[in-house]
């Protein structure tokens, strides 16, 4: 059974409650419009009051019942389907958990999580009414086979086109619409990505206004396809409403022919009238269903898909001896970070990685998560060690200040120091440091790791500048190609031919290239 | 709900809100006449002339209400396509409209105009044209009950008002609050490998239920209220047809009332208020679709370059005279009062700590930041006199972060100068040390972006572009070696020397490795030269 049944069947006599009584409003409407009309019919027939009161009583209760009902269905229907998506959040956490691929990939991350809360839309504004029109067409229709069995077939047929024809039609333009617009959305997607993230280069090469035309091509065709199929959506529309009338027309006309008792016709033609003006927002639910059902299938498969996935980082071997400085090195895309990825697997390592993410909570909150019980000397002295000590003062609500979401308040510096003080907190057995002081300006970045290094033992470096591994580090590998080309000290590195020592002297010759180590001495404006 | 401004900021809807004024009127007519139709049916009249009456009334409503929704999506598809290219001429500007923001108005915001135009516009005209029609027709037949309707209809919008009202202090209150609590999940879920990394994933499972039962509570709290306006609504609706029916038929019994009379009042009085109950349903659904015309309206459309002075960039001297830049986001100044004298040939190297002000002083000569004090000139002119589509095509500029265009490699070279022939773009890869990459793959279209490509290769490709504007007398070039090892910078290093031989050039270097060749070095510091 999916995984989804399971979440939702939980709580499935709160959601059968809802869509009960939401059939009993909807049930109250018609019989209230049925029962007026079979009042007033009848009273014209001038019989003695009596025969009347109880009709008067239920236009009455009916009246008043409809309305409650209604609110009591909306609030019980949104308040099971909210604690059942919370239930599924827990649910795509785990599997998110339990599958370490998953994770990394933002895209499908975000994806998931607007496709659960598209869930919500899934039951309460397609299930559920998709349910109560069911069941108004039958309960509609038994009521009125209980007058005459032809009239309840009349009936009965208008129900089943306004519920069922009327919204599969409508689902099947709405995937074609879906599928006629979606080259065009994709290509508007792209060209905006390159107006809005590349606006610089198109405005000094002068290309702006070309691209805007091409963008508004595909913007006039996108509106073309979707008024392709605006004719026939109409058609569906005012379908609707004509089976409606000629429901009602057809169930007079037979009712006459069949010779009934004119309160009853009255009765079963209004009736019909309301009960069909109930079915007809279903077109519009179908319509929604085909949006949200991508949803809910994405989320099946990924609650049933296997939990366990094979590792993927093969081929390289690292050892890492207590108390040793490793430092990383290789060309870009060379598998740094995926051997620093494999090495975080261990229970006894944790660091800085590539992929570090910042929550949208306080600062104390995103530095003391790597240790919940620090107090506030370890959140102070971590702080000072990376010199963010006066930023956090300087901020307005100082330690408790919330941090935007992923990080969007804070520089690219003080990012890399957050992530830092965080890991220093953690104070894990093998310290994992993955370029962590790319943002900073050179003399804060040497400095700012010097006092790392100092601090930790046990630590694995990966950097792009050599120049921090010259002194204090035990071993040096270099990637190649995904694997180990070169390891060794750096002077065993830099006493044999290779990528190390090549890069070295490339970094000696050009931070010197100005004839000074210090560039600030020969400056002037 | 339809306001002045945006009825003159998009003539189209002022326009369609015409037509559906004239189908809203029809829509009243048919109505009564229905009613009519089938009240005389009911009451005993039955005849073939009053069948074919009823099929002419639906004939009639079912053309108009075809022609309606035809015209509606048109308009809707319409109005979408204006605004999508309103939000792309806002947004293709340095600085303009944040980034994220107009990307989402542009593919999927503007879905959400069509159940305002398509779906919420018509039924608020039908909603005044019915009701007064319907309250009109009930005077003349019947008015205890016109009456009945014309004091409780008010009362639909009057409570909508007020709860609605309630409602919106309620939510604001607790927006922060709820919206913690909903962008909770999304949070940890991004933030996935960090806590597992830090050995509390586990522990946050039970966060993220615990959280999302908090969030569900919270949002109950506001919709009980929320809900209340339709309650109303429901509750008026039915309780006046029960108000209308039982006296009718009360004094049906007397004879005070005729059945025709009476089941008119039963078919209209319900028609008063279904227009009412439909545009309650639809107004949530289009708050949104407003929401996004009003942004599309507040949203500038980018200026249009002036056409100024032209001058020669070959043998001009450009000076920053005393240049003072703010951005909004920042309370220092980005730059203080620089000034800077830079001569045709020299090459210039600015050094200093990030966030000093040297991109800046490049974004200045570019022309997409402009000087809030001083002035930058051009052989003594303003740059803000100059016509800057001319100036720009004299610069070669290297960015700091180059922008990968969707399309192939060589289209993303040919960017600085689209008539150059295959043989230059070629030329200038190789120039760039693109060779390579060129051969295997230099016009197939670039996957995802040019995800397959390295930040070095990345580098290089706008190091290509500007080489391939070979006649330029002027480079800019951005940190053209940040995130770049050793080797790959070597290889960037080269072409890049290509592009500075012989022109006038300013470039922005974190690194050492730069400052070779360079004729001054000039050092940038919390938005001053020193």
């Amino acid at each position: 059974m999916s995984p989804l049944w399971t979440v939702f069947g939980a709580r499935r006599a709160a959601l059968l409650g809802a869509g009960l009584t939401s059939a009993a409003a909807e049930l109250a409407g018609v019989t209230l419009t049925a029962t007026a009309a079979w009042l007033i019919a009848r009273a014209a027939e001038m019989p003695p009051i009596g025969a009347l009161t109880v009709a008067i009583v239920a236009v009455r209760t009916l009246a008043i019942g409809r309305g409650g009902l209604r609110y009591a269905e909306r609030l019980a229907g949104h308040s099971a389907v909210l604690r059942c998506v919370g239930e599924l959040r827990g649910r795509v956490y785990d599997t998110l958990l339990a599958r370490r691929t998953a994770a990394r990939d933002a895209d499908l991350l975000t994806r998931v999580v607007s496709d659960v809360d598209a869930t919500q839309d899934a039951v309460l504004r397609c299930a559920i009414p998709m349910a109560v029109g069911l069941t108004v067409t039958l309960t509609a229709g038994v009521a009125a086979a209980f007058a005459d069995p032809l009239v309840a077939a009349v009936v009965l047929a208008g129900l089943v086109l306004t519920c069922v024809v009327l919204p599969a039609g409508s689902l099947a333009l709405a995937r074609r619409t879906a599928a006629a617009t979606a080259p065009g959305r994709a290509r508007l997607a792209e060209q905006t990505a390159d107006l809005v993230h590349g606006a610089a280069e198109l405005t000094v090469f002068g290309a702006v206004p070309d691209r805007l035309r091409d963008a508004d091509t595909t913007v006039r065709r996108l509106a073309r396809s979707q008024r392709g199929t605006a004719a026939v959506t109409a058609v569906l529309g005012a379908g609707a409403v004509v089976v409606q009338a000629v429901t009602c027309l057809a169930v007079i006309m037979l009712g006459i022919a069949r010779d009934l008792p004119g309160p009853v016709v009255a009765a079963i033609a209004l009736g019909a009238l309301a009960a069909i003006e109930t079915t007809i927002p279903l077109a519009g639910a179908a319509a929604r269903w085909a949006e949200v059902s991508t949803s809910v299938r994405r989320l099946g498969e990924l609650l049933t898909g296997p939990s366990a996935e094979p590792s993927t980082v093969e081929g390289v071997r690292l050892e890492v001896p207590p108390g040793a400085r490793i430092g990383v090195v290789g060309p870009t895309g060379s598998g740094k970070s995926t051997l620093l990825d494999g090495l975080a697997r261990e229970r006894v390592a944790c660091g800085v990685l590539a992929d570090a993410h910042l929550f949208h909570t306080s600062v104390r909150h995103n530095i003391a998560m790597a240790k919940p019980g620090a107090t506030q000397q370890d959140l102070d002295r971590v702080a000072a060690l990376v010199r963010l000590d006066e930023w956090i003062a300087s901020l307005p609500d100082g330690w408790d200040t919330v941090l935007g979401e992923s990080g969007a308040t804070v520089s690219g510096g003080q990012r890399q120091r957050l992530l830092l003080a965080r890991a220093l907190l953690a104070a894990p057995a093998v310290l994992l440091l993955d370029e962590p002081v790319e943002g900073l300006d050179h003399a804060m970045a040497d400095a700012v790791l010097a006092d790392v290094l100092a601090a930790s033992d046990t630590v694995v470096l990966v950097t792009h500048r050599l120049a921090p591994l010259a002194h204090g580090f035990d071993e040096i590998v270099v990637l190649d190609g995904g694997r180990i080309a070169q390891h060794g000290t750096h002077e065993e590195l830099l006493a044999r031919d290779g990528y190390y020592r090549q890069a070295w002297l490339a970094e000696r010759m050009l931070e010197s290239g100005c004839g000074t180590n210090d560039p600030s001495r020969t400056l002037s404006a | 709900m339809i306001d002045k401004v945006l009825l003159h900021e998009f003539p189209r809807l002022r326009r369609y809100l015409g037509t559906l004024a004239i189908f809203a009127s029809l829509t009243a007519v048919l109505v009564l006449a229905q009613a009519e139709v089938l009240a005389r049916l009911l009451s005993g009249g039955a005849s073939w002339t009053l069948f074919a009456l009823a099929a002419a009334v639906l004939a009639v409503r079912a053309i108009s209400l075809w022609w309606q929704g035809n015209l509606a999506s048109r308009v809707a598809a319409r109005v979408q396509a204006d605004v999508r290219s309103r939000v792309l001429r806002s947004a293709a500007a340095p600085g303009g409209a944040p980034s994220g923001e107009v990307s989402t108005l542009v593919t999927r915001g503007v879905d959400a105009i069509e159940p305002y135009v398509a779906g919420y516009l018509p039924t608020v005209l039908v909603s005044v044209t019915v009701p007064l029609a319907v309250v009109a027709r009930l005077f003349f037949v019947d008015w205890p009950s016109a009456l009945i309707i014309a004091l409780t209809l008010p009362l639909v919008p009057l409570f909508a008002a007020l709860v609605g009202a309630h409602t919106r202090r309620r939510t604001e209150r607790q927006y922060a609050l709820l919206s913690r609590l909903g962008g909770h999940f999304l949070d940890v879920a991004r933030g996935l490998r960090t806590l597992m990394l830090h050995g509390r994933a586990r522990a946050q499972s039970d966060t993220v239920r615990r959280m999302a039962g908090e969030h569900a509570s919270a949002t109950m709290g506001t919709l009980r209220v929320a809900f209340l306006s339709a309650l109303v609504l429901e509750l008026v609706a039915t309780l006046s047809v029960a108000l209308v029916a039982v006296p009718v038929g009360l004094r049906l019994l007397t004879g005070g009332v005729t059945l025709l009379t009476a089941l008119l009042v039963l078919l209209l009085a319900p028609e008063a208020y279904l227009p009412l109950r439909a545009a309650g349903a639809r107004f949530h659904a289009s708050a949104e679709g407003l929401a996004v015309l009003r942004r599309a309206i507040d949203l500038e459309p980018i200026s249009v370059p002036h056409k100024g002075k032209r001058v020669d960039a070959r043998t001009a001297v450009i000076r920053f005279e005393k240049v003072t830049v703010r951005y909004p986001s920042r309370p220092e100044p980005a730059l203080n009062g620089v000034s800077l004298t830079v001569r045709p040939g020299e090459r210039v190297v600015l050094v200093g700590p990030s966030g000093a002000g040297k991109s800046t002083l490049i974004g200045l000569l570019l022309g997409l930041v402009e000087p809030d004090e001083g002035q930058v000139t051009v052989d003594g002119v303003d740059l803000r006199d100059i016509d800057l589509d001319w100036w720009r095509t004299q610069l070669s500029w290297v960015p700091q972060r180059p922008w990968l265009f969707a399309g192939s490699l060589a289209d993303n070279v040919r960017l600085s100068r689209p008539d150059a022939t295959d043989d230059e773009v070629r030329a200038a890869a190789h120039a760039a040390g693109l060779d390579r990459v060129f051969a295997a793959r230099g016009d197939s279209a670039l996957d995802e972006r040019g995800s397959g490509l390295s930040s070095g290769e990345r580098q290089r490709v706008a190091l290509a572009r500007a080489l391939l504007r070979t006649d330029s007398p002027i480079a800019l070039l951005d940190e053209p070696t940040a995130r770049l090892d050793v080797r790959t910078e070597h290889a960037v290093l080269s072409g890049w020397r290509r592009l500075t031989a012989g022109r006038t050039s300013i470039a922005v270097a974190h690194r050492p490795a730069l400052l070779a060749g360079a004729h001054r070095v000039v050092r940038v510091h919390e938005g001053r030269t020193a």
